[in-house]
């Protein structure tokens, strides 16, 4: 069965098909209804509802999009939805602000920005504006422009009062630490299908080897999409979220070894002190919410042409270890994607962690997601640049893109019209040039293949401006 | 009921909730906290059906076989409705016939509706109506304006407005210019998607709830496709989680389908459209294209304007014929246009019928001005603002008659706009960004001022007419209904200040009920801005008529002269007596005076002969004007908007917090249509942006940093509208023309505007890089 807190009730669910969203649970079979459906795919932030965990002896609250989260992943951890946020007729300060700042028209979003906004509140002291319109990005609007709901963001924190839930905070840990201690196994079926979640790498690996057809998922904001948009029915569930090993970020000295299951919001800062130009790729890649619950090897074995993460890991030289049963191989990134959606995972193979050497002296990473919208949206083309200068000279050079190809892609021909090249403008336009021998990006709804190629090649300058010392900024939103 | 109830005996603190106050949206605190009840959200019955359509995947094709086999198989379904079931009529074409309710023979856009499937379940009706087989023989697809044109194929007539002899006027004047823009259409993206909720009752009757802005033609259709009469019917509308025109007609087929189910089974029947089918289901703003050729003089003054507006309206009229009346009537803007030729065509083309958006076709007839403007400012050398101010409408000269004949009669426009240009201090910025774009070669800042001059009223005479209803209880509690819905922009707060006021109780003690057909009958629909002038007055009406009664009670039964019952803070002063609201009226129930009254109000003054193409189609005007700054990424087309400054004018508001709240969304909106909301269709007429990881509207981030709003102050309506307010609901939208001038504005700084650029919209970053590309290659050459 799978045990989690509704607020404060433990819920045990052993007989529910586990491709029931967490959405459909609230609105369908509890009638909670406050929690509202706007699209179905995470892209709106109108269902969006708060998850406490336990770490390291602290509650951690994070928004999550309830439409494209599978009941199971619930398993041991507190949901906080918006009905649960006033006391008695009193509002919390986050609804109040929101109702002062007039945040709301139709009111359809607001459950869910108040939701985002609880969750920011719970994790900063003190609100700033650009954190805040960070954790607000995955929260649509429709109506009010976001004004207010932003000056209601800044307000909430003016009643600095506790709330409830600080109240309850030391029952609400252990409960979660005593559903955690448990050892019974993590699962659920129903309607003929199945969800489980091991607790050891070596069952899960088993468990993958004996269930073949089973379908790992990790924060499932790639694989909902299947259910909620395709109705497509996924039998076997395998969650590998409580398996340690996958759960941690290691230094090893030399690299960040990540796990497969860590969510960007958990492995971020980690990574981001290593190379700072992948804040803003971050911070750029889906929503908080979508950030919150999305890990790394989802997004490599989702082995989609235009995934981020790709890109920059292609760029910096990162591998993969992949494990089958007990058999384990390393693969460079850069060799795991063989076509459109095509890579080396064999059947009952999976990805265990990623290996990301760290930053090397002398060295310069940037990468550049371009994309209609700054916010939650996903990248006509993305760039990631790694490029070593000596005595003038591009003494080395890895780049790759996204959005070019059928897969991720290094740009082998424009490296090597760059390679032992002087480092200027003059041999920007060869490097520009080759890129044509590197792609040929097709025209979809998001950019027409001419963009895409011209863009790869304007991210070059792009490139070659910002590593002119002193030089004025080239990126908008850096300008102010 | 035997005894009275009892009434506690307020304060005599001054009513709270007059007009003039920001006060919160009646439902503040129930969205806040998920109370807030929504289509999807009602208790339905516990045996409630799950209804669900089956769409065309052709864009234009003959339907040679539907085989439903599999449908009425898959797990879950009870029954499926097709066309041979419609008891009733099958056209449900709001104006003009056209819109089959579901297919007959022919198919004429990709997503049209083919059948629909009523499961036990949400999920499994969804999957039960993907599994028909279909054949269709295709045909060819008209999916363009052009293409439409070519074929000269159109939903309705063309209609021409004209004013003195464009053409010779153009052709005497000193400089001419040609030019063609493109405005892509927009999706109205509401939170809420379309839902419908029917309920079968005796006498063959139906209670549909729905998220409907036009109750009326809900229940009017209801009865039609069941074929019973409208009194059998009734619809209620508490709310709409967002509308924006989206819900005022594509909101009838969904309840229309789930009531024919609801009769076919006999059971309760939901039909709520997921995401993806929404958007490929239901019509968007119009695209336009617009031809122009303008004869002006150096001082940038236009002399003549020949213009051709034509509006993409997909397979059937809809509303198209008033969306694109209503382009041609704002093809002025603000500007007086000595000698015009307007042309609107309504052309036909297989996509969805497109249908009203917030604006409903006026922008898209201003956005053409102000590309002419911005053209013209280029060949002069000249500001644009400067060639806006010189051709503003103005009471000297005889420059304020438009080109369809209405006398401007409030000269709002200049003043507003001088103030605007003095508080943003936009010379000294324009001054500073020339200065800035010199020394930039990859970021280029623009900036812009746009004005905004809206025509308030349906230009449909008959829609001009709003009713309500109020009752008051002998608590003193009362309740409020009229004939308009909330979609989120205040109107059920505002209209309930109207009666706070004239009562002058506390807005606490007014509830707002769901708009309901059996309470307040024949509506029209809350559109065209008009939802508080209409129902505001009819509201005052009802409250007056209660009000009168009262006085006349308490004058008779104290013996004072009427005019010295006074009401006041909850209060009634009777003469020398004084008693609470509640007192007065339980004082009055047991004399037997009714308490509760009907209130009807019709707009006076407009009208509009189509013949001559010349009338007062517009009770009044509202103006705004913004600022906009951007700055541009010239390797990438990448954009942000720096700042902001909007004044807006709503006449003596009567809720400035609304009012504001109605300004910023909808300049945010109108920047969204003109920016990143981009819809795609594929060569097979199919439309590929089918949700919002596709279609980007506006996020959080979009929203200027500095952002600067103000409401004209001591500008109250030189009309008798409701306590001299003005509409807001759609004007601002088209403030974020600003954002749209501005980028271009930026992007000529690329051949140091000397070139105009050409810049179709929506202004996507690669539709800015490709205006910057070209102009670079066109000061080469
Ligand atoms: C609204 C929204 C916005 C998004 N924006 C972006 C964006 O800007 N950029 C971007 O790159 N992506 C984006 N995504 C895609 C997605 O969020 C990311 O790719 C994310 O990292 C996927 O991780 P997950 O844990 O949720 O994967 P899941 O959905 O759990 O899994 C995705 C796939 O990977 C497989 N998988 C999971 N774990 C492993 C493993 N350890 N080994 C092998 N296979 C595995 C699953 O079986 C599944 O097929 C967005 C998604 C949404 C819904
Ligand atoms: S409903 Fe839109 S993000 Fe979940
Ligand atoms: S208030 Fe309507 S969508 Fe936000």
């Amino acid at each position: 069965m799978i045990r989690f807190l509704l607020n404060s009730v433990e819920q045990l669910i052993e007989d529910l098909d586990p491709n029931t969203t967490v959405l459909d649970y609230l609105r369908l079979h509890l009638r909670r209804t406050g929690t509202k459906e706007g699209c179905a795919s995470g892209d709106c932030g109108a269902c969006t509802v708060v998850l406490a965990e336990a770490r390291e002896d602290q509650l951690r609250y994070s928004a999550i999009n309830a439409c494209i989260t599978p009941i199971g992943n619930l398993h041991g951890k507190q949901l906080i939805t918006v009905e649960d946020l006033k006391q008695g007729a009193v509002l919390h300060p986050v609804q109040q602000a929101m109702v002062d700042c007039h945040g709301s028209q139709c009111g359809f979003c607001t459950p869910g920005f108040v939701m985002s906004m609880f969750a920011y509140r719970k994790t900063h002291a003190a609100p700033d504006r650009e954190s805040l319109l960070e954790a607000l990005g995955g929260n649509l609007c429709r109506c009010t422009g976001y004004r207010p709901i932003v000056d209601a963001g800044m307000q909430m924190y003016e009643a600095d009062t506790g709330d409830s839930f600080d109240a309850s905070a030391d029952a609400v840990l252990n409960t979660l630490k005593s559903i955690d201690s448990n050892t019974d196994e993590v699962f659920l079926s129903g309607n003929h299908k199945s969800y489980f979640a091991p607790r050891s790498l070596a069952h899960l690996a088993s468990a993958l080897l004996e269930n073949p057809e089973a379908r790992l998922v990790a924060g499932a904001t790639d694989l909902a999409l299947e259910m909620t948009q395709g109705l497509e029915e996924i039998d076997t569930l395998l969650y590998p979220g409580l398996v340690p090993e996958l759960q941690t970020v290691r230094d090893t000295g030399t690299a960040l070894e990540i796990g497969a299951a860590v969510t960007y919001s958990q492995f971020s800062s980690q990574l981001c002190a290593e190379y700072p130009e992948m804040a803003e790729l971050i911070e750029r890649l889906g929503s908080l919410q979508i950030r919150n619950q999305g890990t790394l090897g989802g997004n490599i074995g989702n082995a989609s042409p235009i995934g981020d993460m790709a890109p920059a890991l292609i760029a910096i030289g990162a591998d993969l270890v992949l494990r089958r049963g007990d058999a384990v191989r390393v693969v460079a990134v850069e060799d795991y994607f063989v076509s459109y959606l095509v890579t080396v995972l064999q059947v009952g193979e999976f990805i265990e962690r990623i290996i990301v050497p760290k930053a090397r002296a002398g060295e310069i990473f940037k990468v550049y997601k371009v994309s209609k919208r700054w916010e939650d949206d996903i990248s006509a083309v993305c760039g990631a640049f790694r490029l070593r200068v000596v005595d003038g000279k591009v003494a080395g050079v890895a780049i790759a893109f996204g959005g070019m190809a059928e897969i991720p892609k290094r740009a082998h021909h424009c490296e090597q019209a760059m390679l032992g090249q002087a480092w200027a403008e003059s041999s920007i336009t060869p490097a520009m040039a080759a890129l044509a021998q590197d792609f040929t990006p097709i025209s979809d709804f998001r950019a027409s293949a001419d963009y895409r190629m011209q863009v790869a090649g304007n991210l070059l300058q792009r490139l070659f401006l910002e590593t002119q010392p002193g030089a004025a900024t080239v990126r908008v939103r850096l300008y102010a | 009921m035997r005894s009275l109830p009892s009434v506690s005996v307020r304060e005599a603190t001054g009513p709270t909730g007059s007009p003039g106050q920001p006060l919160k949206h009646e439902s503040a605190h129930k969205h806040v906290s998920g109370e807030a009840i929504y289509t999807d959200d009602h208790v339905a019955p516990p045996d409630v059906l799950h209804a669900y359509p089956g769409l065309s995947s052709v864009a234009h094709g003959k339907l040679v076989k539907l085989d439903l086999e599999s449908v009425r198989r898959a797990p879950g379904v009870i029954d499926i409705l097709t066309l041979a079931d419609v008891p009733g009529q099958t056209d449900i074409g709001p104006v003009y016939p056209g819109d089959p309710i579901m297919v007959n023979e022919r198919v004429e856009f990709w997503g049209q509706v083919l059948f629909v499937v009523a499961a036990t379940s949400y999920d499994s009706a969804r999957r039960a109506a993907r599994l028909a087989v279909v054949e269709y023989d295709t045909l060819p697809a008209d999916l363009t304006i052009e293409q439409g044109l070519a074929k000269q194929s159109l939903v309705r007539p063309s209609h021409i407005q004209r004013r003195g002899d464009a053409e010779c006027a153009i052709r005497e004047a000193p400089l001419t210019l040609e030019g063609e823009i493109r405005s892509g259409g927009q999706e109205h993206m509401y939170l809420e998607g379309q839902a419908s909720l029917c309920i079968p009752q005796e006498d063959g009757g139906m209670y549909v709830y729905t998220s409907s802005q036009h109750p009326t033609e809900g229940q009017k259709l209801v009865a039609q496709v069941l074929g019973i009469a409208m009194g059998l019917v009734t619809v209620e509308v508490r709310r709409m989680g967002g509308a924006f025109g989206g819900k005022e007609t594509h909101a009838n087929q969904w309840a229309c389908l789930a009531a024919l189910l609801a009769r076919k089974t006999g059971r309760a029947v939901k039909l709520r459209l997921a995401r993806a089918d929404d958007m490929t289901a239901t019509g968007k703003r119009h695209h336009f294209m617009s031809k122009y050729r303008v004869g002006f003089d150096r001082n940038g003054q236009i002399h003549g304007l020949d213009l051709s507006l034509s509006g993409g309206c997909g397979m059937s009229p809809d509303l198209s014929d008033a969306i694109v009346d209503r382009a041609m009537f704002h093809a002025d803007n603000a500007y007086f246009l000595p000698a015009a030729h307007i042309e609107g065509h309504r052309v036909k083309t297989h996509t969805v019928s497109n249908t009203a958006f917030r604006g409903f076709g006026g922008p898209q007839g201003m956005l053409a001005i102000e590309n002419i403007i911005e053209h013209i400012a280029t060949t002069t050398g000249l500001d644009a603002l400067e060639v806006r101010k010189r051709n503003f409408y103005r009471a000297e000269d005889g420059r304020d008659i438009t080109h369809y004949g209405q006398k401007i009669e409030q000269h709002l426009i200049a003043p507003l706009v001088e103030r605007l240009e003095r508080s943003s201090g936009y010379q000294q910025r324009r001054q500073s960004i020339q200065e800035f774009n010199v020394g930039s070669p990859v970021l280029k800042r623009g900036l812009s001022l746009t004005p905004v001059k809206f025509g308030i009223s349906f230009t449909v005479q008959h829609l001009n007419q709003a009713g309500a209803l109020i009752h008051v209880y002998t608590d003193g509690s009362i309740q409020l209904n009229h004939g308009g819905t909330e979609m989120g922009q205040g109107l059920y707060t505002k209209v309930a200040q109207v009666v706070a006021q004239e009562l002058q109780v506390d807005l606490e003690s007014i509830t707002c009920t769901a708009t309901r057909t059996d309470k307040v009958p024949n509506t029209s629909p809350t559109a065209a801005s008009a939802g508080s002038d209409l129902n505001g007055m009819a509201a005052r009406d009802a409250a007056n008529k209660i009000k009168t009664r009262l006085i006349e009670f308490a004058a008779g039964h104290f013996g004072v002269a009427a005019g010295r019952v006074r009401f006041h803070s909850n209060r009634v002063s009777v003469g020398e007596r004084e008693f609470s609201f509640a007192e007065l009226v339980q004082m009055a129930y047991v004399q037997r005076i009714p308490l509760s009254a009907t209130g009807y109000y019709s707009t006076p003054k407009i009208y509009y002969d189509r013949d001559k193409a010349s009338g007062r189609p517009f009770y009044y005007f509202a103006y705004g004007a913004a600022v906009s700054e951007v700055v541009i990424d010239t390797l990438t087309g990448e954009y942000k908007v720096l700042r902001v400054d909007i004044c807006h004018d709503v006449g003596r508001s009567l809720n400035p917090a609304v009012d504001i709240g109605q300004v910023e969304g909808g300049f945010v909106q109108g920047m969204g249509w003109l920016t990143t909301e981009e819809l795609v269709w594929g060569k097979d007429g199919r439309l590929e942006t089918t949700n919002a990881a596709s279609y980007k509207i506006p996020a959080v981030g979009d929203t200027p940093a500095d952002f600067r709003v103000e409401l004209l102050p001591d500008s109250p309506n030189v009309e008798a509208t409701v306590f001299h307010s003005k509409a807001v609901g759609e004007p601002p939208l088209m403030l974020g023309i600003s954002v749209w001038c501005a980028l271009r504005n930026a992007i000529a700084s690329v051949a140091s505007h000397r070139l105009s650029p050409v810049l179709d919209a929506p202004a996507t970053p690669e539709r800015v890089l490709n205006a910057c590309t070209d102009l670079r290659r066109r000061d080469c050459s």
